[in-house]
Parts: structure tokens; sequence; C-alpha cells
């Protein structure tokens, strides 16, 4: 090809605009839990998929903490072979209908997507997310030929995306896996935190199915530290322990009245709505406040997960209070623009103070001041300095705290020899997750803290190579 | 799945259940308690574990039917299953170098309190009952207590058998007569447990007390269970949940438990319009 051919090459593919994610209006899905965005058709995916250039040398893979084959099955895409397409990304994501949904590409492979320095990157996470689903829809779901069996046997503490990628890797690699989950359902945060308006839960089963049908094994209701400890499944003759527990313990802000009822940790009232399907009461058992008033403390994703079910659940006013500004949020840019749409309001600069309760105890208001903001802090963001004098009140009924989640102490606490820093969180020695504790390797949120769902699975897929080797040599 | 093995209703409202759990009876110690759920649609609620047998590999529970989730357990017999157990949750209760304790029962936290006894009693320990419930009809356990008890007394609010009053009243009483008591447990209705907080406390005799509030996963995820202790906020669930009386907020415990009343009586009704009875 030559240099003229290639730029015209090039410009055909620029005018094709990135195509457009479908979505339910949103003065329609406010009423209701269905997911947001509906898919592309395979029409749109083929358009979409024929704007990638195929790099030779791609930033999109190298964007992907799973390392995705990116251009490959684009290309299929563009050729119409949408399973092939799927079965290509499956070579190194277990996972890619979550994915799809839930990565943060904007940061990932479509942040360095050439297309973007002059245009539009290429919908990377969307294709991805058609691809999935058109294979899981076509029930065409490939079960991989099996090694044979290596008789080494590896314990994975916790059904989340750590879990789930490191269990169904080492399966992959011919060893007997058996994941302990203390929920009552496999899935972690994609089940308990994520709500169905943006990963519908039928998504993260059929992901679960398809590790059970390739040989992972799953025992739920189990609350390894409780029932066994790490010493315990050592001695039953697992061979590596692999810890994917999360950074579960809500954080609260230690403000006077934080205990009234209707105060909610994110993780309460998300669990209660998600794994509970408390939206749906009194078909299922479990309750949850639908208040008016709800404000939701904090400027992340789980912020916005919870701001967003409040509204689902009838709220006349749905609040965001951050203390830094807008351009601060650690909120994806779609999930503060689909809040944004929905008609979730925000008060930028401001940080409750202390609540004000009825005399049943329940939350009626929250005193909030005012901040503005100073110099940058160790996370580089401007740090908010509070303006003296300037509290006011706001009437609240209801209330989500979502300032972050730290580390669960019930694994470290009960297995000697395991590290843990002065947070909490597990210390490793290496990039592949290996603790202080002789075969225990560990990955996800109870390692870095608070993160991302791929960060997580890329954490398993590193460990699963460093536990392959190490019980290859036992 | 947990095969129920035996069920035997105990008072007007009060229901033993005893089911399989052989994981769960190898590991259990006095004062720890499950997380349950009965089908895919139910309600996780706690139960103390009341006895463990690791050889059958059962767990009893003991529980007074308030709601749609207690009222469906009570309706479950032998054969039935229930879908989901997690645990043994909690700490266990601290039962080394007591010499004498007393141990406060009222309604269906004699049967929480009863394995403790139980299990201080095994540790040479010398142990005072105190067991008591509104009417005659409502006492649960009285002959298992009495049999792990060196003193055992039973009271009745309405006199109907035992002594006529509170268990309060009778720990006063022991307490009165000089008696050396190292550690008082004290399990039952709210209000009961701050009565005997306020009745320990100018003795300065260290009080636990185990508390009941509303959970949903029981692994320190969500925090509906925090309780105010000496003024710090703690997760009965990985933190209890027996806590110092002395130190307990009732107030706000009983308020936090208060939560759902509405929802819980719709709940309870709509069960009930489906019933044939």
């Amino acid at each position: 090809m030559t240099e003229q051919e290639k730029t015209e090459k090039k410009e055909k593919k620029e005018r094709i605009p990135r195509q457009a994610m479908p979505e339910q209006d949103p003065k329609v899905r406010v009423t209701n839990f269905d997911e947001v965005p509906t898919g592309y058709s395979p029409e749109m995916a083929m358009l979409e998929a024929r704007r990638c250039i195929q790099c030779k040398k791609p930033g999109c893979v190298s964007g992907c903490p799973v390392d995705i084959d990116i251009p490959a099955f684009i290309q299929l895409v563009a050729g119409g072979d949408f399973i092939g397409a799927a079965r290509k990304i499956k070579e190194t994501n277990c996972l890619p209908a979550v994915c799809g949904r839930v990565c943060p590409q904007e940061d990932q492979c479509e942040k360095l997507c050439v297309l973007g320095k002059k245009f539009d990157p290429v919908a990377i996470g969307r294709l991805e997310r058609f691809v999935a689903d058109y294979e899981r829809n076509a029930g065409t779901i490939e079960i991989p030929a099996l090694p044979a069996s290596t008789g080494r046997r590896i314990a994975v503490i916790g059904a989340g995306p750590a879990g789930l990628t490191i269990a169904g890797d080492l399966v992959k690699m011919g060893h007997d896996v058996t994941i302990f989950e203390a929920l009552h359902k496999s899935g972690g945060v994609l089940i308990y935190g994520i709500p169905e308006f943006r990963l519908p839960k039928g998504i993260v089963d059929a992901e679960v199915e398809y590790l059970q049908k390739i040989g992972v094994k799953i025992v739920t209701d189990a609350a390894i530290g409780r029932l066994k400890t790490i010493d315990d499944l050592f001695a039953e003759g697992f061979h590596a322990v692999f810890l994917g527990v999360g950074a579960g313990a809500p954080v609260f802000m230690n403000i006077p009245g934080e205990n009234f009822s209707g105060i909610y940790s994110a993780n309460e009232y998300l669990t209660r709505s998600n794994l509970m399907k408390a939206y749906r009461f009194p078909e299922y058992d479990t309750p949850i406040a639908k208040g008016k008033n709800v404000a939701v403390i904090g400027g992340g994703n789980v912020a916005m997960d919870s701001v967003r079910t409040a509204l689902r659940l009838g709220a006349d006013n749905a609040i965001i209070i951050y203390r830094r500004t807008k351009n601060e949020m650690p909120a994806r840019a779609e999930e503060v623009h689909h809040a944004e749409q929905e008609g979730v309001q925000f008060q930028f600069l401001t940080s409750p103070i202390e609540y004000i309760g009825d005399e049943k105890g329940w939350v009626r208001q929250m005193v909030c001041q005012r901040m503005e903001l100073g110099e940058p802090d160790e996370s580089g963001r401007r740090r908010p300095v509070v303006i003296k004098g300037s509290e006011y009140t706001i009437d609240v009924d209801t209330v989500v705290v979502s300032v972050g989640t730290m580390a669960n102490p019930v694994i470290p606490m009960t297995t000697p020899g395991l590290d843990t820093n002065r947070w909490g969180y597990i210390v490793t020695k290496d990039e592949t997750g290996e603790t202080t504790r002789k075969g225990v390797w560990a990955g996800g949120d109870i390692v870095t803290g608070s993160a991302t769902v791929i960060l997580a699975m890329g954490a398993g897929r590193k460990a699963a190579k460093a536990i392959h080797d190490y019980v290859m040599n036992l | 799945m947990h095969r129920i093995t035996e069920k035997v209703v105990l008072s007007e409202n009060i229901v033993k259940t005893v089911f399989e759990a052989p994981d769960i009876a190898k590991k259990r110690k006095a004062g720890q308690f499950v997380i349950l759920m009965i089908d895919d649609k139910g309600e996780r609620i706690p139960l103390t574990i009341v006895d463990s047998d690791p050889v059958k590999g059962t767990l009893t529970i003991i529980y007074q039917v308030v709601g749609k989730t207690t009222d469906q357990l009570a309706q479950l017999e032998p054969g039935d299953l229930i879908q989901h157990v997690l645990g043994p949750l909690g700490h266990p209760t601290e039962i080394d170098g007591i010499e004498t304790a007393v141990c406060v029962g009222g309604g269906v936290g004699i049967g929480v309190v009863y394995p403790i006894a139980k299990a201080l009693k095994e540790k040479g320990t010398r142990v005072i009952s105190i067991i008591g419930a509104r009417t005659k009809k409502m006492l649960i356990l009285e002959d298992e207590s009495r049999s792990v008890s060196h003193e055992f007394h039973v009271t009745t609010d309405d006199g109907s058998y035992g002594l006529h009053g509170f268990v309060s009243d009778v720990l006063k009483d022991i307490i009165a007569s000089g008696q050396k008591i190292d550690r008082v447990f004290a399990i039952g209705p709210v209000p009961m447990m701050r009565v005997v907080a306020n009745v320990t406390r100018p003795h300065h005799i260290k009080t636990l007390v185990s508390l009941n509030p509303i959970m949903v996963d029981g692994t320190g995820m969500c925090g509906a269970c925090r309780v105010s202790v000496g003024g710090k906020t703690k997760f009965t669930c990985v933190d209890g949940p027996e806590f110092d009386a002395h130190e307990v907020d009732f107030g706000l415990l009983m308020s936090r438990l208060q939560m759902y009343t509405v929802q819980e009586r719709q709940s309870r009704e709509l069960c009930r319009c489906g019933k044939n009875d």
C-alpha cells in the first residue's frame, strides 16, 4: 500500500461517525430498572467496526488490563463474524458482556485509539458488549477443550471479578478450582453492587454458569475465615489459595447522627436493591426505604448507581452531595451524563457535618457546609477547604453514604503469616499478587483498595499464571 | 440446601427448628450466629445458634414468630429445606476464667443465653440462671436451663409461674445478697437488657448483652447492623454480637430495629392472605 492509499483509507474510515448507543428515553427509564443502553444492532456494529484502521502497533491493546486482541476481534465484527469475534475476546477475557458494560474504556483502550487524536475513538466497549450479547443470545457459547487434569487443587476466595477471572484461567490450565463465596449468589460487586439498569443480573448469571460448565466449582454461603480458615483449606488438600475478597467494608464519615434510621452505606442500599431485589418488594421479602428526598454523599460510580437507584425507587429529589466540583468527580463521564439526563440534582462543594432526626430516630435534615478548592492534595486533585459560617440545612428522609470502602478484616485476622498494610489491605510481593504467606496469592480491591472491575480481573489473570507455575513445581 | 430434621413448637409463638449444616456444626462455638435465607425471594435474617451436634451435623435455632420470615420458617416441617445458611458468624463468647456468672434470659432470649450458660458450666464456672417470660405459657427451655445452672430462678411478669416480677428484680436481690459476681450475661428484649445494664452499672459488674439488630450480609459488608457502643459505631456482625451492656446505646438499637415496621406489617399480611387457614 502506498502512502497515498494509506491516507485515503484512513480518511474513508474517518468519514463514518462513531455510532451512538441507542438508549431508553430518560423519562421512561427512571420508572423502571431495565438496562439504559439497549445495544448496537448488527448493522451498527459492523459500521462501527469498519472505523477501525487496524493499526500495526495498536495502542488500544496496551490500554487493556487483560490484553484483548482488539483489532482482531473488531476485524471479525466488520466481516460479520460475530461469534468468531466473541471467541477471540474470550481467549483473554472470560467476562466480555460485563466488561463491555462497566469498564472505563475512555481511560483504557479507547483513550489510546489513534482515531481519538483527531476524531472520536472506535467504540471498543460497545462492540465488545455487542458480540458478547450476540453470542449469548444465539445460544452458541462454546465450551473449549480442556487439558488433562493436573491433579492440583486451588481455592479461590470470593466470586467477584478477580475470583471469577482466575478461576476461569486456572480451570483452562487443567487445575481443579473451587470458589468459596460468602453471599448466596456469585458475582461479588457485579451482583450486589452494580444495579440492574447498568448490568442486568441475567448476564452475570450467564457468565457464572459458563464458568461452571467448564468445570469451576462454586460453594456459596461459605464464610471463609469463620467456617474454614485458610489453614483449614490447605489441610483439606488445596495446593494454593487466591484471595479476591474485595474491599467490602463500608466507610462512614463519623459525623453526629449518622446512625439515624434512613441513613445507609452505599453497600447496604445497593445490596438491598440489587442482590436482595428490594425494588421488587413485597414480591421479594427485603425492604428498602423509598425516600422522597434522598441525598447521596460522594462523587464516584457507586454514588451515581445509588442516586439513580433512588430515582427509580420513586424519589422526588435525588441529590448528589459532593465536596469538590464536577471536574474532580471520580465517576465516569457517561454515568454522570446519564444521571443528569434522568434528573439527578448535584450540589457541589458541599459536605454534610451533621444529621438531625425526629423523635422516632429517623433522619429528617442534613446540616451541610460549603467548601472551596484549595491546593492539590496527594491525589493531585484540589483539596476542598471549609468556608466558615456557610452552614445550611437540607430536608432529607433517606441518605446514602458513598465515600468509599475499606478492607474487611476477617481473613487477615484468621490467617497467620498474611501481612497487611496500615489500611488493612493485603501486602503483595510483586505484581503477580503473591502474599507473605506461602501458597497464597491475592488480587483486586483487597490489595489495591477500591478500583475497577477490569483491574481486579487483570490481577486475577496475572495471579493465575504465577499460581500455575507454583503448583506445577510442587 | 439444609434439610430440617426436627421442629418443636415451644410456646405460643416460639419455635425450635433443627436443620443440617455439618460444616457449621463442626466449627460453631457458644455465642455465634447464622444468617439464613429460606428461599431465593427471602430475606436474610440473623439467628443465634442455640445448640449444635457435630456428630449429626445439625444446628438448633429458636425464634419468635414476629414477621414474614419467621412465620414462614415456623411452617417448615422435617424434610423441608432452608436454601441458604451462612455461618458461624460473630465472635464466640469469652468463657475463660469466670468464677461466677449470672445468665439472665428474657422471652426468646432464653434460647440465646442458654448455650452460653452451658459453655460456662462446662468450663467450671458457677452459673446462676434467671429466666423470665411475660406469662407461664411463653416460658421456654426451663429444664434445659436448669440443667446447666447451679442456682436457678424463674420469673413471670404476671405471676402465673415462678416469682411474680422481672428477671431484674431477682438480679437485684442476688447482688444485694453480697455474692461475688464476675460476669452477667443478659439477653432478651431491648428494654430488659437496658434495665439489667442499669442494675449492674452502679456495682461495676461487667455485663454483656448479645444484640439482634437488622442485618443483611452478616459479613461486615453493609453496616445495617451498626450500633453505638461507648460512643463508637460498631458492626454487630463482625465486632459483636456481644457488647458491654454499660456502653450500648439501647435507644438507638430500638429505633433502628423499628426501621421497617410498616413494610414488615405489609409483608406479613400479604403472606397470611396466601394461606388457607
